[in-house]
């Protein structure tokens, strides 16, 4: 590559916003920038931002699919509140988008689709460039569909497949841009096109036009480097909450010794959970793709009955429909997973953005008292670490675990230094072994009040489950009032037992006094940027983030009444709030509420957080 | 299926004391049960047994093996996930015409689409028993009821019908008063490799007393019961003399010796057809022109889901590099830093 030193300027962190019609191939693009970068060493953090229909009408706002990458020499815990770079592939995207970039981007456009009728189709009334404010940005007015239809002349292709490969153009500009070498890019179009030669070769051609093209034009000078960042020795690898999610619950089965069972019903944002894990039959995972969200619990509670680890995965409205069947996971006392991938509500609601709204319906949404563990992940990484947990909480505790993740850590991804596998704690059910001189379904084995498992097949065990309340011990079904009572309780103190198997909360930052910063789940990133921001500029705050949510950590009251003020933010109007007054009522909490289906920016939380500290 | 044992009926009886009504056609269906496990030969703890909600769902408290009342509809989810999570256990799904045919509807047609090892007892007695007295899907028309003081407007559903709707494999039609029939017909359900899906006749003594009235009526029984075997003749009647042929698209009964009809005009038949065409007219058979056919009308021996599944895995596994969660982990595109 041509030496382009003298004009190279050192950043320390840049975001970059790709974005196009859901067609245009942006997720793809922006998901290859992260790659290349992530190779690099930097630290990332990445956000796509979709539409909920597939292909939306062309050059419409409706169908732009964005796709933000933030990358950075130092700690990167977010995607970043606004871009540095924007690539527009039309007028729509353009329009879209410009509520996200700072003044005084780069705005990379494809002048090609910048015509009366795209200006129409976005809503715009004559050509935007020419309106005020656009003086305040630098930007890039690339031929871009020409130039790719160009590079391509002799190859002889069709005009569908020329224009699907304009991206690579783009991505091609914004390399150069950024310094970053192609051969990354290079071996994956390669590896994922090694079946049609001439795509792989258009597909090269095109990034490489891109990369010149950039060079060649003065307007694109300086570009920028980003040095990589200081982060701990290993072996990395990119990876989201979905897949993330996946691996834990496969991970877990494996130090279980048990097979690994899902039964599920396609919904975004989780269907990727059940993709990923059907496509793991090579290490035993049994997927089975139900009927509905109702099949999808039950299956899994069979499933459970006969031994598996089993799982079920959902968003929001699938949970609903599960209620009923987790009411009967809680009374049978039988290991099962259900992990909600939380999205905008109620109803259909906002499918592709992200929210923090199912909280109460996790840890209340059923009919009786049908208590059970609920827990939240708050990385797209740590879905591994919570995926895993609540498979270990399920499993030695025998109960209904609820994990919530978010579509923000869901489709979210970051670098990841995988995980030694020896390290992770083996996790030991309460299985019955045939020969063991007793088995009454409903005896406590210890003070966790947890049951034994004995599972189909096990000789001399035969016993009956079921919905009908039970007699303690024996399990045989009770009307009696007092039995009643005391069932309830046992279920009751079976979960907040769990506490004694879950790790304390952890408090950054100060330790006591003015103002302790809360969170739970997904909003983590965003929480410890704001926090860690505000403390070097030498505002003094503390900072808990929950991801055990039922039971809380031993420690949560003992914590929260050491500071002045508790500020609680969330994605929705204060459910965790209102769960943290129910329980501590001696205690106040201020919140900070956002329900846009979108994550929360750094610079609302640091206002909100120092107008908490000045008031009085 | 392993060792062969030798238990009997009372082997599979729990300690529970069971509180169906009395009279109630439940009993005699545990009865045949009990005794069907027992033939089958297979160890208790190899036998699972799934119920949905409703009277007949009671069922697995009556039962020594694992088992699980679960919640209304549900059962055939429950039992799919258990014979998929261990193949070599003997799963039984007892629901009933509300279970299975109303909330469980979707359920019910799935597990037999998926042809998934297991053996459905459907308990139909056209009433819902345990809410005392609501019409059911396979109420009659006009059938009045608790919910249906001026008779029900709906036509009912034929259970037979519906499961060779949904491709199914195996359906056969008995009835609470033949232990003997149940026995057989559950026996033989229970060794068919996929979903089979049993229909039985069920009296509710309570709430809609003779509902099969027409049919256990000791006077015209042999009259109005075909009771189909496979390859042999549709012969039926007091006398031996009444048989069924096939009169263009038509189903017909006829008299063996008149109008020089001979054995050889009826009809035999064949349960293990591909086509269920003829399965199907059989199933709904009108009254009082035709009887009613029970027996197994449609046994049609395919690949069950839990086969290819553990197929699919072993060729899975095989052909795969990745063969621990620490190879995946280290899959696909790492870097070291």
């Amino acid at each position: 590559m041509t030496d382009n030193k003298e004009q190279i300027k050192e950043l320390e962190e840049v975001v970059i916003r790709f974005s196009g019609d859901s067609g245009d191939g942006m997720q793809l693009t922006g998901a290859l920038f992260s790659d290349t970068s992530a190779h690099l060493g930097n630290d990332l953090a990445t956000f796509p931002d979709y539409p909920a229909e597939i292909r939306a009408p062309q050059g419409t706002i409706g169908g732009v699919s964005g796709f933000q990458i933030h990358f950075g020499q130092s700690e990167v815990n977010t995607p970043g509140d606004f871009a540095d770079v924007l690539v527009a592939m039309n007028p729509a995207a353009l329009k879209a988008n410009l509520k996200w970039i700072k003044r005084g981007s780069t705005i990379i456009i494809d002048i090609d689709s910048f015509t009366e009728k795209n200006f129409e189709k976005a809503g715009y009334e004559k050509d935007p460039l020419e309106q005020m404010g656009f003086h305040d940005f630098n930007i890039i007015k690339a031929p871009i569909s020409t130039l790719t239809r160009e590079s391509l002349k002799s190859l002889n292709l069709d005009t569908k497949s020329i224009l699907r490969s304009k991206n690579m153009f783009a991505l091609g500009m914004v390399y150069w841009l950024f310094h970053r070498p192609l051969e990354f890019t290079q071996k994956f179009i390669e590896n994922k096109f090694k079946k049609i030669p001439v795509i792989v070769e258009a597909n090269k051609i095109v990034l490489k036009a891109g990369y010149y093209y950039a060079e060649t034009i003065e307007a694109l000078h300086p570009s920028y480097r980003v040095a990589p960042a200081q982060i701990k020795k290993g072996t990395y690898r990119n990876i989201n909450g979905n897949i993330a999610t996946a691996w834990g619950l496969i991970a877990a089965a494996e130090k279980a010794n048990l097979n690994l069972f899902v039964g599920s019903y396609p919904i975004t944002p989780a269907t990727e959970i059940l993709q990923e894990l059907s496509k793991r039959k090579d290490l035993g995972v049994k997927s089975f793709q139900a009927e509905d969200e109702i099949a999808g619990i039950c299956t899994a509670i069979g499933a459970s009955f006969a031994g598996h680890l089993a799982v079920t995965t959902t968003s929001g409205p699938g949970l609903s429909l599960k209620t009923e069947a987790i009411g009967l996971a809680i009374i049978t006392e039988l290991p099962l997973v259900i992990v909600n991938v939380q999205r905008g509500g109620p109803s259909t609601g906002l499918p592709t953005k992200t929210e923090q709204s199912d909280l109460m319906q996790a840890l209340f949404g059923r009919h009786g008292e049908s208590p059970l563990v609920v827990i939240a992940a708050s990385s797209p990484s740590n879905c591994f670490n919570y995926a895993f947990e609540s498979a270990r909480i399920a499993l030695e505790h025998m109960t209904p675990v609820i994990l919530l993740t978010d579509g923000f850590l869901a489709n979210g991804s970051e670098p990841w230094r995988i995980p030694d596998m020896e390290a992770l704690p083996r996790i030991a059910a309460p299985i019955v072994k045939e020969g063991t001189e007793d088995f009454q379904p409903y005896r406590r084995l210890n003070e966790d009040m947890v049951r034994g498992w004995a599972i189909p097949g096990t000789k001399g065990f035969e016993h009956r489950l079921g919905g009908l309340e039970k007699m303690a011990v024996t399990g045989a079904v009770s009307y009696v009032p007092e039995n009643h009572q005391v069932m309830t309780y046992e279920r009751e103190k079976k979960i907040n037992q769990v506490v004694n198997s879950i790790p304390d909360i952890n408090v950054l930052g100060e330790q006591e006094g003015e103002l302790l910063l809360i969170g739970w789940g997904g909003t983590y990133g965003h929480l410890y940027t704001a926090y860690r921001e505000l403390t070097k500029a030498g505002h003094k705050l503390g900072f808990a983030h929950f991801n055990y949510i039922k039971p809380l950590p031993a420690n949560t009251h003992e914590v929260l009444k050491r500071y002045k003020k508790l500020l609680v933010c969330e994605l929705n109007l204060g459910q965790f709030a209102n769960y943290l007054r129910l329980n501590f009522q001696d205690l106040e909490f201020n919140q900070y509420n956002k329900i846009q289906g979108l994550p929360f920016t750094i610079i609302e939380l640091k206002e909100q957080i120092l107008k908490t500290l000045e008031e009085k | 299926m392993s060792e062969q044992i030798n238990l009997s009926p009372k082997d599979f009886k729990s300690d529970q004391e069971v509180r169906w009504c009395a009279g109630c056609g439940d009993h005699a269906v545990l009865n045949a049960v009990h005794k069907s496990m027992a033939d089958l030969g297979l160890p208790k703890e190899k036998y699972v047994v799934i119920s949905g909600i409703g009277c007949s769902s009671r069922f697995p408290y009556y039962m020594n093996t694992y088992a699980m009342h679960s919640i209304h509809g549900r059962a055939a989810a429950i039992s799919s996930g258990v014979k998929v999570a261990n193949p070599e256990l003997n799963v039984w799904m007892i629901t009933g015409d509300g279970d299975s045919m109303a909330i469980g509807g979707n359920h019910f047609i799935h597990v037999v689409r998926r042809n998934v090892n297991i053996n459905i007892l459907l308990f139909n007695n056209q009433i819902y028993g345990l809410t005392k007295g609501q019409y059911s899907p396979t109420s009659l028309e006009g059938q009045v009821t608790k919910t249906s003081p001026y008779g029900t407007i709906e036509p009912p559903f034929h259970p037979g019908e519906l499961v060779i709707g949904a491709q199914g494999k195996f359906f056969a039609r008995s009835i609470d008063n033949n232990v003997k029939l149940c026995t057989k017909i559950f026996t033989e359900a229970a060794q068919f490799k996929g979903a089979s899906v049993v229909e039985i006749l069920q009296n509710c003594v309570i709430y809609n007393d003779k509902a099969h009235g027409y049919l256990t009526d000791k006077a015209h029984k042999a009259d109005r019961q075909l009771i189909l075997e496979h390859g042999k003749p549709l012969i039926y009647g007091k006398e031996k003399n009444k048989g069924i042929i096939l009169d263009g698209l038509q189903l017909k009964t006829v008299t063996l010796g008149e109008n020089g009809v001979t054995e050889s005009d009826i009809l035999v038949h064949d349960a293990h057809n591909k086509n269920p065409l003829l399965h199907l007219m059989l199933a709904t058979m009108p009254q009082p022109e035709l009887p009613v056919a029970l027996g197994i009308i449609r046994e049609v021996q395919t690949r069950t889901y839990d086969e290819k599944l553990v197929e699919q895995m072993e060729i899975v596994k095989e052909g795969s590099k990745i063969k621990s969660m620490k190879d995946l982990l280290h899959s696909g595109n790492t870097w070291q830093v």
